[in-house]
């Protein structure tokens, strides 16, 4: 049973990464605290929110703790580490099923550490103060929740346990629009949500794990290594097919020559994969979000609080990028060859008209949040960028340099956006407007902050030496072997955006003196506000000048994923291996002696 | 044979098989006629008439209870095996099998947390109780009758009995004009759908020559198989036609839908919850019933006549898409309806009609399915089952919170819930977890009812099984629950956003109490059983054995 205990090894980690902050808003919840005692709730909420990021630290940084112990990443292994395996519900095949990887760990930490920060940045939140943290913490446990998933079913209940938190928290804690943009935010998730259930069943009911060999079902977990053999004879004896949700599964099955989801035609003469395909990517690239499902956001952004604003932009949007990742190319690889120019050309589209969007804008925050929808298309050029075949020759890695770029766009813009959302907070706070025009001259008010801020805009930006410049570099280099008219429209969109952010930043922090209301209001940064402000700026020169540190996580994992797929590109150009892999999946994987399974087993386990 | 013969068979077979296999509904009966006795004695006319039916649905759930157990308990048991322990009773007007113990402890379980509930929420008043209650358990019966019935005038008669008990308990409130007003509606309106739906009877029996329901895809067969002469199919469809007509009736379905408002918003919000979850609970079961008893040959396709199974493709497939359309145009219909509504008992009207689609849905997968893929349709029914066990427990704690609040605000218009939030936060969370359950976001029970509906139609849809219908009813069903949310979330948003009206008796409702106890007794199923529901599947799946 040695190696059933290895195989959760990070089951107290990860479950109380995901589930600390909700046991925690339900002890909050409860009446032992009293509501008068704002202090109280907002401490244990900082509290918790720490604890959980030192325990994603614990699982990302071994070294900070020690020698490295079971269920810690391990750097350089591109596979899924610290798997959770627990049924959950038996008739479905439903589990609770999780790990992490170098695509979702980074995502995780900067998860905890944005979650950590926001709770400093709620301090200023004086209405029904309580409610606000139950509702924050419950948020945090859902998105952990999405990132750390590997059951489809689990990661859709996450993904959806997350709406209702924040409906409340922009509704009620919002500006004067926030009624309108609550609702708004909600229904157009929720859509895209129900669109992703639909996809979600379409590929439960026509998957079958008996179409994978012995060594990937060890390896995809969907057999645990310590009861593999008596597993696999049962899911070889099965008489039907037998469905799974896990998402390794799903893509292994995805990838295979002869994949059901590439076979079955659903309606219109078109494959389930493509229905599929386009189905969670609707639901995704609805969170991300593109031009033209991206009205939602500059309403949510600019109507929720501070704190939630920094979530929103700095969380909420990777989850539409890390779905796509994750979810559609892995387990639709066909569809998402064939519709490459959907999502590099809604990448392309959404740069552009979010940086001339953000150039129109008299809100600062408002520019702000379309800064976010023009940055966030860079993640969706460099994701889709699948330029694995390039005529006759066969070549992967400017698309692992698309990808990487992405994911690093992904974790920059987390940081720099949430920045940037934070910083006009502190400015809202004072003056109690956002008006460009009225700004100017604070860096004569508030120097230190004034220098933060600008360093924050920078990163923004994409200035070389900070971290918003690397991943925008590697998308941009990467497309030029996919589209070179794609290649020299985002190159050129770097211009759009260093004009509204230069432009945003001589009408605010430069200038002779402040002229609008509350001058009086402008008194210099806090101590509190500084500990939140300074980390921000400095992990965004440290991921500027070491890009390394990040690197380092994602590129082990994203180029094994973009290798995989990319062999599977030339499978499918070129015929002659499809024969040969056919033939190895021939039912001789039934006859295969169990003593080699054992042995598999073992090997897996030991790991 | 002789007379002496035939009685002394009648009589073995009503003591010996059917009263045994009986015993929820006898000990239903047996409370109404205590209940009224009661009323009539001087001395006994103290006694409290709520207590007395509460014990009587006590004993009728725990008799429920045993005949569910007795069935074999987990799938997979050989008992099961035999399309979920079949047994006809009472010289096969009645069936006995799984889903029919199913229902009955739905139908039990769902009446003694009703007289609880309306112990607390006050309506009856105690000069009403044995009225009350005497009517509330005659209307169960029928509809444990419904669930049952094995022969088309036993689903008349059913459905009669429970109908007619309800037409005097949506006039319960003497007082109100609305009441009474609601009370004419249904009754005009019921006895309307029953006099299409006997006719309809009729027709099908001069055509096929039997009402039973086991006998009638054979007779269907038959006559289909020999062309038709004489006009017969038509006679057929429209006779069956006329038999949806009284369904969808009790089902609420769109376009006979129209008693539905006006008698939850005239009638005491109690009244509606009975409406509301029992009558639909016990409808959707008879929707089952006579699909099943149509289009599918007893015992399961395999066993039947080669000639039956072609005869009969055609059969499912009328029946498929009556039922499909109609579920689609219902659960649309009244999702939209719902958006503009300012009484809250008006909106979960519109609701219960939009919810009525999405079980139809599912009972249209499982028709479709039923001879090609008997599996999936065996899992369909499971849908329609967890689903009918959530929607007790979501529905009731709607009605519930309704009447309970009705108590301190003397209102029941969603603008009266204004900023709730600050003087019963309780309360507002017990509702919040409600409404989102009804709305189907996880993980509350009603996301996992819905995403079983929706798996049902999908597989269906891989399974190739009337693919376009069942494409239509996937896309309805999913645009439905994004419109779906405007509504519910409305009433959210006043308890929560709105500011308290300024006329307002800030009265707190405590969850500290005993009818918050109630409440969190209503709300805590709905959570539970959407993260933890593999018990409650597994007990759904042997409803869900009939049709194997």
């Amino acid at each position: 049973m040695n190696a059933a205990v290895v195989e959760n090894a990070a089951f107290w980690p990860l479950t109380l990464i995901v589930f600390l902050p909700a046991v925690v808003a339900a002890f909050l919840s409860l009446p032992l605290v009293p509501k008068a005692r704002e202090e109280v709730v907002r401490w244990i909420t900082l509290g918790t929110t720490a604890v959980v990021f030192l325990l994603s630290l614990w699982l990302a940084v071994p070294q900070l703790f020690g020698p490295v112990g079971p269920g810690q990443f391990v750097l350089g292994n591109p596979d899924m580490q610290g798997v959770v395996k627990l049924p959950w519900i038996e008739a479905f095949g439903i589990e609770y099923l999780l790990g992490v990887d170098g695509i979702s760990l980074p995502l995780v930490v900067l998860t905890t550490f944005l979650s950590m920060l926001a709770a400093a940045a709620s301090w200023p939140i004086s209405k029904h103060v309580k409610a606000y943290h139950v509702l924050f913490l419950l948020l945090e446990s859902g998105m952990l929740g999405v990132f750390v998933s590997l059951d489809f079913f689990l990661f859709y209940v996450f993904w959806e346990v997350m709406l209702l938190p924040m409906y409340f928290l922009i509704g009620i804690w919002g500006g004067p629009r926030r009624e309108y943009a609550a609702i708004k935010f909600f229904l157009y998730t929720l859509l895209g949500s129900v669109l992703m259930l639909i996809a979600i069943l379409m590929l439960y009911f026509t998957s079958d794990v008996g179409l994978l060999s012995d060594e990937q079902l060890i390896a995809t977990h969907v057999v645990s290594p310590a009861t593999a053999v008596d597993e696999i004879a049962a899911i070889r004896a099965a008489d039907g097919a037998v469905h799974t949700f896990n998402l390794m599964a799903l893509a292994a099955i995805g990838q295979l020559p002869n994949s059901p989801f590439a076979a079955t035609t659903v309606w219109l003469d078109t494959s389930l994969e493509t229905w599929a395909f386009l189905l969670l990517l609707i639901g995704f690239v609805i969170k991300v979000p593109v031009v033209p499902v991206h009205t939602w956001l500059p309403d949510a952004h600019v109507e929720a609080p501070t704190p939630i604003s920094m979530i929103l932009a700095g969380i909420l949007l990777k989850l539409g990028g890390y779905g796509i990742l994750r979810i559609c190319y892995p387990i639709c690889p066909g569809a998402g060859l064939s519709l490459a120019w959907l999502v590099c050309g809604v990448g392309v589209v959404s740069m552009v008209y979010g940086a001339f969007a953000a150039l129109a804008q008299t809100d600062f925050k408002r520019m702000v949040a379309y800064s976010s929808v023009s940055h966030m298309g860079y993640v969706m050029l460099g994701l889709g960028v699948w330029s694995a075949v390039d005529g006759q020759e066969y070549r992967w890695d400017f698309w692992a340099q698309g990808v990487n770029g992405a994911m690093f766009q992904m974790l920059a813009h987390g940081i720099s956006s949430a920045g940037m959302f934070f910083m006009v907070g502190v400015l809202y706070d004072r003056v109690h407007h956002r008006n460009l025009q009225e700004f100017g001259g604070i860096f004569g008010k508030m120097p230190v902050y004034s220098g933060l801020a600008i360093a924050v805009f920078f990163a923004g930006l994409g200035l070389p030496g900070l971290c918003g410049f690397i991943g925008e570099v590697l998308v941009t280099l990467s497309s030029w072997n996919y589209s070179r008219v794609l290649a020299v429209i985002s190159a050129f969109t770097v211009i759009l955006t260093a004009a509204y952010i230069l432009w945003a930043i001589q009408r605010v922090y430069l200038g002779a003196e402040y002229r609008g209301p509350h001058e009086e209001a402008l008194t210099p940064i806090t101590p509190r506000e500084l500990s939140i402000a300074t980390p921000l700026v400095f992990l965004a020169i440290v991921f500027g000048v070491a890009p390394q540190t990040l690197f380092q996580y994602v590129t082990p994992t994203v180029n094994q994923q973009v290798e995989t797929l990319a062999d599977w590109t030339r499978d499918v150009h070129d015929g002659t291996r499809k024969l040969l892999v056919a033939a190895e999946h021939a039912p001789a994987d039934s006859l295969r002696p169990a003593a080699r399974l054992h042995d598999l087993a073992e090997r897996e386990g030991a790991r | 044979m002789n007379i002496g013969t035939l009685l002394s068979e009648l009589f073995t077979d009503t003591v010996g098989v059917s009263l045994p296999r009986f015993r929820p509904e006898l000990t239903l009966v047996a409370t109404i006629v205590l209940l009224l006795l009661c009323r009539m004695l001087p001395l006994l006319r103290r006694l409290d008439s709520g207590l007395l039916a509460f014990g009587g649905v006590c004993f009728a759930s725990w008799y429920a209870y045993a005949d569910f157990l007795g069935l074999g308990g987990l799938p997979g048991d050989a008992v099961v095996a035999s399309a979920g322990g079949r047994q006809e009773i009472f010289g096969g007007l009645v069936v006995f099998d799984s889903l029919t113990a199913f229902l009955r402890l739905i139908l039990t379980g769902f009446l003694v947390l009703y007289v609880l509930l309306t112990k607390l929420s006050g309506i009856p008043d105690r000069e009403d109780g044995a009225d009350f209650y005497a009517l509330v358990l005659g209307s169960s019966l029928g509809m444990c009758l419904m669930a049952s019935a094995n022969h088309l005038l036993m689903v008349f008669l059913a459905v009669e009995m429970a109908s007619v008990p309800s037409y005097a308990l949506a006039g319960m409130l003497k007082g109100r004009p609305a009441s009474s007003e609601a009370a004419l509606k249904y009754a005009v309106y019921g006895a309307g759908a029953a006099g299409v739906m006997l006719y309809g009877i009729s027709l099908i029996a001069g055509v096929l020559g039997t009402l039973q329901l086991p006998a009638i895809p054979g007779e269907l067969a038959r006559v289909l198989s020999a062309g038709g002469t004489g006009g017969s199919a038509m006679v057929l469809c429209l006779g069956g036609l006329m038999l949806t007509v009284g369904l969808a009736f009790k089902l609420s379905a769109v376009p006979f839908h129209f008693w539905c408002p006006d008698v939850f918003e005239g009638a005491a919000a109690e009244v509606g919850a009975f409406l509301s979850v029992a009558s639909k609970a016990a409808a959707v079961a008879l929707l089952v019933r006579v699909a099943f008893g149509f289009g599918v040959p007893a015992g399961g396709a395999e066993s039947a006549v080669a000639a039956t199974v072609t005869a009969l493709v055609d059969v499912r497939h009328f029946i498929v898409y009556v039922i499909g359309l109609l579920a689609a145009i219902t659960c649309t219909f009244g999702n939209l309806a719902a958006y503009g509504q300012t009484n809250m008992k008006r909106l979960l009207a519109y609701s219960t009609i939009a919810h009525a689609g999405y079980l139809m849905m599912a009972v249209a997968a499982a028709v479709a399915m039923a001879a090609a893929a008997p599996a999936g349709a065996r899992d369909a029914i499971t849908a329609v089952a967890f689903y009918l066990a959530t929607y007790l427990f979501m529905n009731l704690g709607a009605f519930g919170i309704v009447a309970l609040l009705r108590n301190r605000l003397r209102s029941e218009e969603i603008a009266a819930y204004g900023g709730l939030i600050q003087t019963s936060p309780g309360i507002v969370v017990a509702m919040a977890v409600v409404l989102v359950s009804l709305i189907g976001l996880p993980p509350l029970s009603g996301f996992v009812a819905k995403f079983l509906v929706f798996s049902s139609l999908v597989d269906a849809i891989t399974a190739g099984c009337e693919r376009p219908l069942m494409l239509l009813l996937l896309v309805v069903g999913g645009l439905n629950t994004v419109v779906s949310l405007f509504y519910y979330l409305r009433v959210l948003k006043v308890m929560t956003f709105d500011p308290l009206p300024e006329d307002r008796v800030a009265e707190p409702f405590p969850l500290v109490s005993i009818s918050g106890a109630m409440v969190t007794g209503l709300v805590v199923p709905v959570v539970v059983f959407g993260i933890f529901w593999s018990g409650l599947y597994a007990a759904a799946q042997l409803a869900g054995a009939i049709a194997s």
